[in-house]
């Protein structure tokens, strides 16, 4: 896993972004697989779609997602937005991470989409959003901050 | 209700009524009056920083999220629906590559619907923490049954 330089790193994720393989970006950070993350792409605008696991199951007589795993969704999901979006010369790192629990999950798939409140030279300022079925009932809503330098 | 909050009781209703927490390994260490902690072994499957092997923000949110989850069950020694209303994390520094995780959770204010809990983050030094936590949940979110007899049920069906 190791045998991976920083630069090796940077420059499969500029590879991806020029022949718009999105899934080989969510494909280079192993917790994004654990998840199973897809990042799907329409007029330059990025969604992730979680998909629906059993093993995701927070509480299993609602049933419910784990509420760590929409936190973790919400996460990767602006992380993701960060390196497609902006010219990166390192893996952004996560300082402050804040979610809003708006309506249980259900164990089904999850959908979200960030964007970038304010992309200062030091930290990029970001809000993010989840939902289900209806894209008009957000499951969760995020804010977080990524020191980007 | 003496039996219900020792530690191999809750480490079960994890296992069997917690399905996430249980495939990410998560398990219970301590539980008093000041709050709980718990464990996640280091996995390469939650990695969020290929270079480095750091893991990634999100599997620590969830485990800061389960054991601040589980604090107020003990606080209140009983188990309630209960479901997370905010969580707000700082991430102090990265998490040493190889090395479990331990989360402990305090709840430190109960009113009637609100449980407020702080939560840190730590290798092995709780004054050197990882993270950093606040959250509140809400109490009797749902009607649905109780952790403990969700979990018993299942257990019986097995």
């Amino acid at each position: 896993m190791t045998d991976n330089s920083s630069e090796q790193f940077l420059e499969s994720i500029l590879k991806a972004k020029a022949s718009k393989d999105w899934e080989a970006v969510s494909s280079l950070i192993p917790y994004f697989k654990y998840l199973g993350m897809e990042v799907h792409e329409t007029d330059n605008k990025f969604t992730c779609r979680l998909p629906q696991e059993k093993k995701f199951t927070g509480n299993p007589t609602l049933p419910a997602l784990h509420g760590g795993v929409v936190g973790a969704f919400l996460e990767s999901t602006a992380l993701v937005h960060l390196l497609l979006t902006q010219e990166i010369t390192q893996l952004p790192k996560i300082i402050t991470f804040t979610v809003d629990y708006l309506r249980s999950a259900k164990v089904e798939e999850c959908f979200a989409e960030a964007v970038i409140t304010k992309p200062g030279r030091r930290v990029a300022n970001m809000r993010v959003r989840a939902w289900q079925k209806d894209r008009n009932k957000p499951i969760a809503t995020a804010n977080a901050n990524f020191l980007v330098s | 209700m003496s039996g219900v909050f020792d530690i191999s009781q809750i480490q079960n209703i994890i296992d069997v009524g917690i399905p996430h927490c249980a495939d990410i390994g998560v398990k219970v260490e301590e539980i008093s009056e000041a709050g709980v902690v718990m464990s996640l072994p280091y996995d390469d499957r939650f990695v969020g920083n290929p270079v480095s092997g750091v893991l990634h923000g999100g599997i620590i949110t969830t485990l800061i999220d389960s054991a601040s989850g589980m604090c107020i069950y003990v606080k209140m020694q009983k188990y309630i629906p209960i479901a997370t209303l905010d969580l707000r994390i700082d991430y102090l520094k990265s998490a040493v590559p190889g090395r479990d995780v331990f989360a402990k959770a305090t709840c430190y204010r109960l009113s009637k619907q609100i449980a407020f809990v702080r939560a840190i983050a730590y290798h092995d030094d709780p004054e050197d923490p990882i993270a950093n936590s606040v959250s509140t949940f809400m109490l009797k979110s749902t009607a649905s049954k109780p952790l403990n007899e969700a979990s018993k049920k299942m257990v019986d069906k097995k």
